[in-house]
């Protein structure tokens, strides 16, 4: 295959969960055979069609396991990710999105 | 090509994040301030993934097949030792296993859990391979699967799916196309596309007027 591949993912955030999948599997979080049966059920929800097995999966896979591992409860991660787009809204266009950013934040 | 537009429109609005891009700032802040996640590391991750691993690892291995037939045994009995002589391997690929297309059967790969694949010879897997459609028709209609990415097999070859899971992710030794004696294995890996590693596709076919190729 001389030429070049596509980047595998549509979109910076689906790298990011990509990555922190594989960092937390190495961590020693889980093991590849309970993400995948985790997946494999995330996917196919009770009384509704069967998903695609993309990135937004993966990521509601990983809050499910982090919430339930007591890592990352969903409380602290929805509180975090209205700190992130208050900061966003702060944030001029066009420069990085930092957490201080929250007129909210507090160190 | 419109600078007014931005200095009226832009420059006093804030930034955007999608829900789903807060969620995941958000998780990524909170696991590495816990010390779960190294954001230098997650940055090498996403690097390593769009950059150095992809479909042409695999064709190396399968062009190595083709033109060496002791590592072509080696390959079929024990894949991961074999591709790991390349210098291949790694996550994703601790238990690779390659099934061999012949003129009397075809190979197709699934996962039919979720999207189990050899990252290390193939890299992360295709949109349409993580799909429902693709997970459940590629067991009940092999052959009109193939039909749909344009690969027609004589009636009598016949079509085995093999089903990865976390453990056991297989890959295709696709046939080699007619043609190509004496290629070096650089020039047979470029017929090879990931698709035939998958069994939806087969090697690209060579120019019928070899003479007529630019040189």
């Amino acid at each position: 295959m001389t030429d070049p591949s596509p980047s595998p993912f549509s979109a910076p955030w689906e790298a990011q969960v990509f990555a922190m999948v594989v960092s937390l599997r190495e961590a020693g979080l889980f093991t590849w055979s309970e993400w995948a049966e985790r997946l494999g059920q995330g996917i196919r929800p009770a009384g509704a069609p069967e998903r695609p097995a993309d990135y937004g999966a993966w990521l509601a896979t990983l809050e499910g396991i982090l919430a339930e591992r007591g890592v990352a409860d969903p409380e602290n991660v929805a509180a975090r990710t209205e700190a992130f787009r208050r900061a966003a809204e702060a944030t001029p266009h066009g420069e990085p999105i930092h957490l201080e950013n929250d007129p909210l934040y507090r160190p | 090509m419109n600078h007014h537009h931005g200095d009226h429109d832009h420059v006093h609005h804030g930034s955007e994040l999608s829900p789903v891009e807060a969620r995941v700032r958000a998780l990524e802040s909170l696991l590495t301030e816990k010390g779960y996640l190294d954001p230098a590391a997650l940055d090498a991750l996403v690097e390593l993934y769009e950059t150095k691993v992809g479909p042409h690892l695999g064709a190396r291995v399968v062009a190595r097949a083709w033109v060496d037939p002791a590592f072509r045994t080696r390959l079929l009995t024990e894949a991961t030792p074999a591709i790991a002589e390349l210098g291949i391997g790694g996550r994703g690929g601790e238990h690779i296993v390659v099934v061999e297309n012949t003129p009397e059967m075809h190979n197709l790969v699934v996962c039919t859990l979720c999207s189990c694949y050899p990252w290390p010879v193939l890299g992360l897997p295709p949109v349409w391979y993580k799909a429902p459609p693709y997970r459940a028709r590629a067991v009940i209609d092999p052959r009109g699967v193939l039909a749909e990415f344009g690969v027609t097999l004589p009636e009598t070859t016949r079509i085995t799916v093999w089903d990865s899971t976390a453990e056991t992710r297989y890959m295709v030794l696709p046939l080699r196309p007619a043609g190509t004696d004496g290629f070096s294995e650089d020039a047979l890996a470029a017929l090879v596309t990931r698709d035939s590693m998958i069994g939806t596709g087969l090697p690209k076919a060579l120019p019928v007027e070899p003479a007529e190729m630019p040189v």
